[in-house]
């Protein structure tokens, strides 16, 4: 499967320590250094800069910019997008995932390029081509608006962008893994009178439950943050049509540094959580039991009897 | 890694749901609106378009754009080396936050990275202000552009490289040694053949991140139509005069160029299961 967001690290065990050196202190000491002093550069010192800058003028100032009804209508609106975005996301991914995972299929490969799709186009052209669909220049936009429906340059057109750009998360973390599981257990469970919907829901999730986990969580980050296309499809209309990123754009163009540094400071603080979280479902995912068979012990040491 | 899917046993339920919806999905989020893209570009005929595509603002905006995500996808590829290669070889304390902290990134806002880049790097900023009296502009200008797409690539190709190293068996290192060769040759002769599908994987994400890049790179960048203006920039000033043949024609160019990107690193991956499979 094409990779087109960074890889997790391996889910497979990492030795806890990693192997000693042989002799030779003074390279190690200088590659750590060099990779310390880059990283401080392009990614410590941002991260500091974000609540340096917020907190510039006191703590009272800080929270001054929350009770703005603006930044609040741009909070409510990016946590409305996430819950919608989120879920259908998570219900096609789960479709997807199931029907390639589990079935032989002629152009299956295709299909996994289309789902990588919106990670590889910019996401300016994601938003464009929900403008160039229904903006009031197409012929289906101006039909829409006729039936007095605005998509673009309103919330319906800021949640389809978000959609698009978010369509991949889930499915690709859970596709490999459950590939991975292979059929047997459904079967197993499909003959001893297991239902599809109970076979899915006791069988098949709980064996991709940390796939589906940390596709979420990537997928409601890029949900709340995403930028580029949101920017294209919104219209930025004050405490109408801005999501969080686009009002600390608009605070920012307007020299309000740190009211825009305070939102920001909002975001950074719900990346540094997805980080956090992704840490952990990573360390779960290493230490949940890889053997299936400790874990549902009925289904397997039945023999499962291929049904004719 | 798949499971042989056995044909003798009973087939499981709900394919038929399930690609269904798959496609309908996938037909009315994706292909659907990224048809109009050619739809609206075809609107042109072909002179037209290449009228549009050669124009000399679109052509500057495409050498910038190519240029800077090229030149940060390298000095990425250098360090996200050393990085991954401390990360995975060396035990120094922090090295579990510096870890995490490697898909930062990826999780932060890009508007959010834009505005802290700007403003670290800006005249006043923490780093701005040591450059100044050298006489770089780092804000503003074409190195400011490299300095966003330096950011947002630096995962790339640290966690593709990283796996890679990680199946790389210490003794063969040690081996290399022992037949006398220098560390700067086990790095060159051993090491390198071993990582490089990966090196190269790391690099052509982060080069397709840097080239679709928009969020981070706007705050940072002047702005400016030929000097520092980069392409999804160029697609949204035409959006907004209204030009929508000739934002779809560059964006069309710009999905040619992803789509290519994307099957490169596919026949890289291949190249490298293929790598695997023979040793």
């Amino acid at each position: 499967m094409t990779r087109l967001s960074p890889p997790a690290p391996p889910m497979h065990n990492r030795p806890a320590t990693p192997p000693p050196r042989p002799a030779g202190r003074v390279i190690p000491a200088m590659l750590i250094t060099i990779s310390l002093a880059y990283l401080t550069l392009f990614l410590f010192l941002p991260l500091i800069t974000v609540f340096t800058e917020a907190l510039r003028k006191g703590f009272a100032t800080y929270a001054a910019a929350y009770s703005d009804p603006a930044a609040l209508a741009a909070i409510r609106l990016t946590l409305l997008v996430a819950a919608i975005a989120v879920p259908l996301n998570l219900v096609f991914g789960l479709c997807a995932a199931w029907a390639i995972a589990k079935f032989e299929f002629r152009g299956k490969r295709l299909l996994i390029t289309l789902i990588d799709i919106p990670l590889a186009v910019s996401p300016v052209i994601s938003g464009m081509i929900y403008v160039l669909l229904y903006g009031g220049n197409s012929l289906l936009g101006a039909r829409l608006l006729d039936a007095d429906i605005q998509i673009i340059f309103a919330v319906p057109g800021i949640v389809l962008a978000t959609i698009f750009v978010t369509l991949p998360f889930v499915a690709r973390e859970t596709i490999p893994l459950m590939e991975a599981q292979g059929i047997e257990e459904e079967q197993a469970a499909m003959t001893l009178g297991a239902g599809p919907f109970q076979t899915f829901f006791r069988v098949t999730l709980p064996n991709v439950k940390w796939a589906v986990l940390y596709g979420v969580i990537l997928c409601n980050a890029r949900a709340m943050g995403e930028f580029g296309a949101v920017s294209v499809v919104s219209g930025h209309i004050r405490g109408k049509t801005n999501t969080l990123p686009l009002h600390v754009e608009i605070l920012y163009n307007e020299y309000n540094f740190v009211a825009a540094f305070a939102m920001a400071s909002l975001l950074t603080l719900l990346a540094l959580m997805t980080l956090l979280l992704k840490s952990i479902v990573e360390h779960r995912s290493r230490h949940a039991a890889p053997d299936p068979v400790t874990r549902i012990p009925t289904l397997v040491t039945a023999t499962p009897e291929p049904q004719t | 890694m798949r499971k042989r899917t056995s044909h003798t046993a009973a087939r499981l339920p709900g394919f038929t749901l399930t690609i269904g919806f798959t496609i309908a999905y996938l037909s009315a989020v994706v292909l659907l609106p990224l048809s109009m893209l050619f739809m609206r570009a075809a609107g042109l005929g072909p002179a037209g378009f290449w009228e549009v595509v050669t124009t000399p603002r679109v052509v500057a905006a495409y050498k910038l754009s190519f240029g800077a995500a090229f030149a940060a996808a390298g000095i990425n590829t250098i360090f996200g080396a050393v990085i991954a290669w401390c990360l995975v070889r060396y035990s120094f304390p922090g090295r579990r936050i510096v870890d995490a902290m490697v898909d930062l990134p990826f999780a932060l806002p890009t508007a959010v990275s834009g505005i802290a880049l700007a403003t670290l790097y800006s005249p006043h900023g923490w780093i701005g202000q040591l450059l100044a009296p050298l006489g770089v502009k780092a804000a503003y200008s074409r190195l400011g552009i490299a300095i966003a797409l330096v950011f947002i690539g630096i995962p790339f190709v640290v966690r593709t490289l990283q796996p890679a190293l990680e199946d790389l068996d210490p003794t063969i290192e040690e081996a290399a040694a022992s037949l006398g060769a220098s560390r700067a040759q086990t790095l060159r002769r051993v090491i390198l053949p071993m990582v490089m599908p990966s090196l190269l994987t790391g690099f052509t994400l982060a080069f397709a991140r840097a080239l679709g890049e928009y969020g981070s790179v706007v705050f940072i960048s002047g702005n400016m139509p030929m000097k520092t203006e980069i392409v999804p920039l160029l697609i949204i000033a035409q959006l907004e005069q209204y030009q929508y043949e000739a934002a779809a024609a560059i964006g069309l160019t710009m999905l040619g160029c992803s789509i290519l990107i994307l099957l490169s690193i596919n026949f890289l991956q291949w190249r490298a299961s293929r790598f695997g499979r023979t040793q």
